[in-house]
């Protein structure tokens, strides 16, 4: 019964620390969207053409975030 | 199903949503027909009512419903060919049914009561699974197995290129993880979010806290506002990287 209750503590908490990814990813898509603001504001005739670029950017910043939500998922329901 | 065990009389469960079952009763079956698949077909069937009807008319001043189907047609196409260039445009019927079907699916689920069947990752793990192998395919079709190279920078130091090499075939099979994960995962914890604000608001009525009630009640409104820009932005991200991927095959960087 300890054993279990532990398990279930630990389970829990290392849900709650896989929320630490998020950290991560907010710094990473406000990286991409301060540098892409930045280079916009100098050249806004460039601009336009490079949004797609931005997404991407911000596609592979925010992925590493969300492989913390599937973390704390698999810990909560699979594991 | 009801109830997370601890709480007893919790309000419902954030995850409740999005439990697949049998509309018409009885056990599940790989041929019954569930609330996800009724959503996609209603999808479908939204796709093919703006495009068919869309136009129909073929009118040189465009109703409302034909440039809707215009505007979807070519903000696609557009999108396709600066990424992936004029040989990318053979493409183009597959990325447009790939756009327009998370589309749908990710718009429709925002109504209330409905289903997002682009929240599960068995939906989006075939569809990027799907996107993997045919660009796969189409690359060792086009390059033979001189595609191999891919996986060998050339431009690198000559001892550098097989830590490269390896790092390029982790990243290369990643792809659908990444892909399907990100579409997923999104709508999940989009929807989840909103759940659990409209639960708080429940829970704060029923506490008899009217007054702060307002507070999730302003923090739902706006979710619901990003909720559309999300849905919008993860079919356009999944699009855009399917155009990347098929870049890649069609180009080898």
């Amino acid at each position: 019964m300890e054993a279990e209750a532990a398990a279930l503590l630990g389970k829990y908490i290392g849900a709650g620390l896989a929320c630490l990814a998020m950290a991560g990813a907010g710094i990473g898509v406000g990286h991409v969207a301060g540098n892409f603001l930045a280079g916009a504001l100098r050249n806004p005739a460039a601009a336009k053409e490079q949004t797609a670029t931005l997404f991407i950017g911000m596609a592979f910043a925010e992925a590493l975030g969300i492989f913390g939500l599937v973390v704390a998922m698999l810990l909560l329901f699979a594991v | 199903m009801a109830s997370n065990g601890n709480g007893g009389e919790s309000f419902i469960h954030p995850m409740d949503q999005f439990v697949v079952g049998p509309i018409f009763g009885g056990h599940i079956t790989p041929l019954s027909v569930t609330n996800s698949t009724i959503w996609m077909a209603i999808s479908v069937l939204a796709i093919c009512a703006l495009t068919i009807l869309g136009t129909r008319g073929r009118a040189l001043v465009p109703s409302r419903v034909q440039s809707i189907a215009e505007l979807l047609y070519g903000f696609v196409r557009q999108t396709l060919h600066e990424v992936a260039g004029d040989e990318g445009l053979k493409y183009f019927p597959y990325i447009f049914t790939l756009f327009t079907f998370i589309l749908f699916c990710n718009m429709l689920g925002m109504l209330p009561y409905s289903f997002t069947p682009t929240s599960h990752i068995a939906v989006t793990g075939v569809m990027a699974l799907a996107v993997f192998v045919s660009v796969t395919v189409i690359a060792f079709r086009k390059h033979g197995t001189h595609f191999l190279m891919f996986f060998w920078p050339m431009e690198a130091p000559g001892w550098l290129r097989p830590v490269l090499c390896v790092i390029e075939l982790i990243s290369y099979f990643v792809r659908p993880v990444s892909h399907s994960v990100r579409l997923g995962a999104n709508m999940l914890a989009g929807h989840a979010v909103l759940k659990v604000f409209a639960g708080l608001f429940a829970m704060m009525i029923a506490g008899g806290l009217g007054a702060l009630a307002i507070l999730p009640l302003a923090g739902m409104i706006g979710l619901t506002a990003l909720e559309f820009l999300v849905a919008f932005i993860q079919a356009y991200v999944f699009m855009i990287l399917t155009c990347v991927y098929l870049n890649d095959a069609l180009h080898m960087h």
